[in-house]
């Protein structure tokens, strides 16, 4: 059992105050992933769990006991860094076993901890290797080994992934999966890469400068997204945005006007937004599809043919560019007009200020 | 940057006249040590003659060797482990937590050396005559320890500074704390490096010269003390003179050969890895 509790928390250097209040519950088993642009925090309040930095203000609570002051070497939890931060001196058998030789623990019972984390990684060959005989994946390996030999109340992980190359990445993600079933165990994972982000999480945290702009299972947030910043930043290829007018409400949800005169209808509440006001309509690049009959006109300008999907870069009648994606198969090409029909229900409106019309139905994955 | 010929053999020629520019004086030394003393002041020198040894059996006859040359091991050791002991905590400490005003403070302690040591000899002198370290080989360590101190510091502060941060957090998010911090992941990794401090300390040390003659008389007195009682009552007698200074420096000059290597890692700040 381990929880992880944030109240307010709140990290300032000097006067510049770069955590601006993050209330977080993690519960035990969760695997939470802090997913945000580079610089906008995560690192920092990963390393206010991990006691490697210092709160500022506000709670943290391990297992319900608020831990602001304990050291991080009591604190029970294993952190994986970007760099590895293995011991340049040791071998990985050393390297792997050190906690356990920290912590007291007899050298038969080490050897035999190390062995069982060293089997579960595929380690065993190279146990009396030092860390620069090593590839940078196995060195990952190594760095994850050494978290759990300790068998942690919870794993941090740092961008554990970002310096392997991207089939290396691909496969320890998996891996990564893998292990937090196998070990039942609860995770903290930062990363840039809504990909990660969304492949491991079961549940993301979306920051962006020092604040949190939503917190959801991975489909939450790809099909509700709070406001403009999460749409744009979950999902790839990214979320496509219009400007539109509302025309106002009725049963079936709210009807709204692109610059083209185009009408859609998505089946969201009014909420705060005036009729006649401006908004900003989303639609996923997937929720395109080409239509002789279809609202949207525009000119495709550039095809890119990844194989099994298309990316159609298409420019709008209005000068607005706009991503639709469709199957490999497809004809359409560059430098060809093409009409485009949207499904509503996969739209989405952002006020003024950014914030999205509520949906009138969950999708049944988000639940 | 691509060297051509020519610019090669001009830095080679470069290199060698620096070398033998600054060797020439020990060269000379070494020479003359092995003349008589007639030789020895003959104008112009002669770089031909018949060698001897009797300079050397004079200064034996003299002084006792082995008691200045323990002095000088003794001040020596005791005043670069001191400098360690004190200076490794201070360097841990500024290189992994910083404050705002560390590198004022490395400054300003560098800015000690800039000080002419004889500018406080007055009140050492006093301090040491009032606690009775005059002419004590303890005297000398203590000395020796602060007078290398602001290096020391630098030093192990530039090779701590390059440990990465991150394998000492690691270390303590696997439960180091600060001993074992320093035992198990500090003191391995800079190894090298506080061992270069010490030799370069070693060596300056060994040559010291102001505070020994100023502090010690009989009972503490290095070689440097030793080379010293050559030079002053009965005028100059360079043939001897020389074999002091040569049997004073021998044992540096050959410590220092030995660690060559680790000392021009050490000098070159880690610049090179
Ligand atoms: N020691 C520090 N002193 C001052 N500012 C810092 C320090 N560490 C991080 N920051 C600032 O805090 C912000 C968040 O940094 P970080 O948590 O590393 O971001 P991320 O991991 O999301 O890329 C950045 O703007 C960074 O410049
Ligand atoms: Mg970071």
């Amino acid at each position: 059992m381990a929880t992880l509790e944030l109240r307010d928390i709140r990290k300032s250097y000097v006067a510049h105050e770069v955590i601006k209040g993050v209330n977080l519950d993690v519960a035990d088993r969760d695997f939470v992933v802090f997913v945000g642009p580079s610089g906008c925090g995560k690192s920092t309040l990963l390393r206010m769990i991990a006691g490697l930095e210092e709160i500022t203000s506000g709670e943290l609570l391990i297992d319900g006991k608020r831990v602001n002051e304990v050291g991080p070497a009591d604190r029970g939890l294993a952190m994986v860094f970007q760099s590895y931060a293995l011991y340049p001196h040791m071998t990985v058998r050393q390297n792997m076993g050190f906690a356990l030789r920290m912590a007291g623990i007899a050298k038969a019972e080490r050897e035999r901890k190390v062995a069982e984390a060293a089997r579960i990684l595929q380690l065993e060959p190279y146990l009396d290797r030092r860390p620069k005989e090593l590839s940078g994946g196995q060195r990952q390996r190594v760095a994850i080994g050494r978290a759990i030999v300790r068998n942690p109340r919870i794993f941090l992980f740092d961008e554990p992934l970002s310096n392997l190359d991207a089939s290396l990445r691909g496969q320890m993600r998996i891996e990564l999966a893998r292990l937090h079933q196998e070990l039942d165990a609860t995770m903290v994972y930062v990363t840039h890469d809504q990909v990660e982000a969304m492949t491991l999480a079961s549940k993301i945290v979306v920051l962006q400068a020092g604040k949190v702009e939503q917190i959801g299972s991975p489909l939450e947030l790809y099909h509700h997204p709070a406001n403009l910043f999460v749409a744009g930043f979950i999902g790839s290829p990214r979320m496509n945005f219009l400007e539109a007018r509302i025309l106002g409400a009725d049963g079936g949800g709210v009807r709204v006007a692109l610059r083209s005169g185009a009408e859609i209808v998505v089946p969201a509440a009014m909420g705060g937004a005036q009729a006649g006001g401006t908004a900003t309509l989303g639609i996923r690049p997937e929720s395109l599809r080409p239509d002789p009959e279809g609202p949207i006109a525009g000119e495709v300008r550039l095809a890119e043919r990844l194989g099994g999907l298309t990316l159609l870069h298409v420019t709008l009648a209005g000068g607005e560019p706009l991503v639709v994606q469709i199957e490999g198969g497809d004809r359409t090409g560059a430098r060809e007009p093409i009409r485009l029909a949207v499904d509503g229900a996969a739209c989405h409106i952002f006020d003024e200020s950014g914030q999205a019309l509520p949906a009138l139905e969950r999708h049944p994955l988000a639940a | 940057m691509r060297t051509t010929g020519r610019q090669l053999l001009l830095i080679t020629i470069l290199g060698w006249g620096v070398a033998l520019l600054l060797f020439f004086p020990i060269f000379w030394m070494v020479l003359t040590s092995f003349k008589s003393e007639v030789a020895a002041i003959e104008v112009p020198p002669r770089l031909l003659f018949t060698p001897t040894l009797e300079s050397y059996a004079e200064v034996q006859a003299r002084a006792d060797y082995l008691h200045f040359a323990l002095n000088s091991v003794i001040v020596s050791v005791g005043g670069t482990v001191l400098a360690l002991a004190l200076g490794i905590p201070a360097a841990y400490a500024m290189a992994f937590h910083p404050t705002r005003r560390t590198r004022s403070t490395l400054l300003w302690m560098l800015s000690t050396k800039m000080l002419p040591s004889v500018g406080v000899l007055v009140p050492i002198y006093l301090l040491f005559r009032t606690f009775g370290l005059l002419d004590s080989r303890a005297g000398l360590v203590v000395i020796y320890a602060l007078m290398n101190l602001p290096i020391v510091v630098w030093m192990l502060f530039t090779f701590f500074k390059e440990v990465p941060g991150e394998i000492l957090e690691a270390g303590r998010m696997d439960g180091a704390r600060t001993g074992a911090e320093f035992w198990h992941l500090l003191l391995p990794l800079t190894v090298p490096g506080i061992a270069s401090t010490g030799l370069l300390s070693l060596i300056l040390c060994w040559n010291e010269a102001f505070w020994s003659l100023n502090l010690t008389s009989s009972e503490a007195a290095p070689l440097t003390a030793f080379i010293a009682s050559f030079s002053s009552p009965q005028g100059l007698f360079f043939a001897k003179l020389s074999a002091a200074s040569t049997v004073a420096v021998a044992p540096i000059l050959v410590f220092g050969w030995l660690s060559q290597r680790q000392l021009v890692r050490g000098l070159t700040f880690g610049a090179v890895k």
